[in-house]
């Protein structure tokens, strides 16, 4: 997961290192570091933002071996759910269960339906909707994509997924 | 010196007639470029054929209503016959396609191969059927045979991956390959129109079928795939290989909500990594090089060496699927002694 924190350092020799190594020791992979040398916090500190991605079940580990290297930690924030995914489907979406559908998404623990948008023009004919889904990371996501295309192939609805290549 | 090559057009519907044409109209650039002399001598039809040892005159046999007006013409004469028995260097085999027996173009390959005479091809029938026992025969016999119109009309897919990208490994494809449903998925998108309103339409503007069954169905967009497939990635496979989900069931509301996210639906055929070639519709995002549209096709190579290469171009059309045929006639040519 994605993992963003404001940290405040001793205006020492030394200080970055103490405060960066814990992250890559625990496989950690840092996606940005700004140190804000000219400026000082209230508590006379320097303020460091640090952003990076590591395993959600390390973080709480992080956090304790940072405070007992006397770091502080002024703020944390975990995009846990980062990756996202379009989906349209069509099809008797609200007949065979839209809760049951959305259930079994979110009950995966790792991926979510964040987003739901539905047009039923009649009864007899066939809805459509435009899910979002997010999941903790690429291979989650993915796998939560292999679950709806399970579940769209049991109720019978077709599944439109996005094209696998990138905008150059 | 003129090198004189003998051709036999068989099946001259809509794409054997478009090359008559174009081999008449582009015959001083063809002569004055590549120093080649195309001699159409038969015309192979389902009721009878027209052989003419001197030569027929491509563009007064298109001009014909119907060929049994012509001087030469022999009812009942088949053309499977004529290739076995016509003196002719290059075979264009432009009989419709068949995807269960392949016929008849299948049969008339084979002879073709068995009395050395090189072919180039549209027809998607023979190719999907039994690809691997055609390329088999032609090199058994030594024999040039070459198919760029089948995939992707005008569009260069084929030759190119086998001769400017030849140094690159082709990692997958991805593409639009049927103008038919792509037309069909823009207007019900710009429009807002329902599918079967969409649909009929197209069939008044000739872009559809009458039986549309083979576009609409994914069918064709598989069957190019499988061509694909076994002639780029050394496949050996046939239709019942391909995963197919066509655009039937395929709503305007669809489309509405897919476009205010910034997509657009596409019918798209792809193969990646040697996996399961697959056609589903696909959403493509608004600036990607897929989203084209009307009756464009498009195809995106990718490759270890040049990344990612999209080709676009239209997919049918008589002159437009020529321009793919005279290419490989001309590339057959320059290699005949």
């Amino acid at each position: 997961m994605r993992v963003t924190m404001d940290l405040e350092l001793k205006d020492i020799p030394g200080q970055l290192v103490l405060a960066l190594r814990p992250i890559s020791e625990l496989g950690g992979n840092i996606v940005s570091v700004t140190h804000h040398r000219e400026k000082k916090t209230p508590r006379g500190l320097i303020p460091v933002q640090i952003a990076f991605e590591i395993d959600e079940a390390r973080v709480d580990t992080l956090v304790s071996r940072l405070k007992d290297d006397g770091v502080v930690i002024a703020q944390i924030g975990r995009d846990r759910l980062r990756e996202r995914a379009v989906v349209i489907l069509v099809g008797h979406i609200v007949h065979s269960d839209i809760r049951d559908t959305i259930d079994q998404i979110d009950g995966t623990g790792y991926a979510e339906v964040n987003d739901l948008a539905m047009a039923m023009p009649g009864i007899e004919q066939y809805s459509s909707a435009r899910l979002i889904i997010s999941a903790i990371g690429k291979k989650e996501l993915s796998n939560a994509m292999e679950l709806l295309r399970n579940i769209a192939h049991e109720k019978g609805l077709l599944l439109i997924e996005r094209v696998k290549t990138e905008v150059s | 010196m003129l090198k004189k090559v003998r051709i036999l057009i068989v099946g001259f519907g809509v794409i054997g007639r478009g090359v008559a044409r174009s081999i008449s109209e582009k015959r001083e650039f063809i002569n004055g470029k590549y120093g080649i002399d195309f001699e159409l001598v038969g015309i192979g039809e389902r009721e009878g054929s027209i052989v003419c040892e001197k030569g027929i005159d491509p563009m007064e046999a298109c001009m014909l209503k119907s060929l049994n007006e012509h001087p030469h013409w022999k009812e009942g004469a088949k053309a499977i016959d004529i290739i076995k028995g016509v003196d002719a260097d290059i075979v264009i085999e432009a009989t419709p396609t068949n995807i269960d027996t392949g016929e008849p173009g299948m049969s008339h390959m084979m002879a073709a191969f068995e009395t050395k005479k090189h072919v180039v091809t549209s027809n998607k029938g023979p190719l999907t059927v039994a690809y691997t026992r055609l390329k088999k025969a032609a090199e058994e016999n030594d024999i040039k045979f070459m198919f760029e119109a089948s995939v992707g009309g005008a569009m260069p897919v084929l030759n190119m991956v086998r001769g400017t990208l030849q140094a690159n490994e082709i990692l997958g494809i991805e593409g639009i390959l049927n103008g038919t449903c792509n037309y069909i998925l823009t207007r019900m998108m710009t429009e807002g129109l329902p599918y079967e309103h969409v649909l009929s339409e197209a069939q008044e503007l000739g872009i559809a079928e009458s039986d549309p069954t083979y576009d609409v169905e994914g069918i064709d967009t598989a069957c190019k795939l499988v061509i694909l497939a076994n002639s780029i990635f050394d496949m050996d496979i046939s239709y019942k290989d391909v995963s197919v989900t066509g655009i039937t069931n395929i709503t305007s509301e669809a489309l509405k909500l897919a476009y205010d996210d910034g997509y657009v639906i596409k019918l798209v055929g792809e193969i990646q990594n040697n996996n399961k070639p697959a056609v589903a519709p696909h959403l493509v995002p608004k600036d990607h090089p897929l989203a084209v549209g009307g009756t464009l096709n498009i195809i995106s190579i990718r490759t270890d060496l040049a990344g990612e290469i999209t080709v676009t171009g239209k997919g049918a059309g008589a002159v437009e699927t020529s321009s793919s045929i005279l290419s490989d006639l001309i590339s057959i040519a320059n290699e005949i002694p």
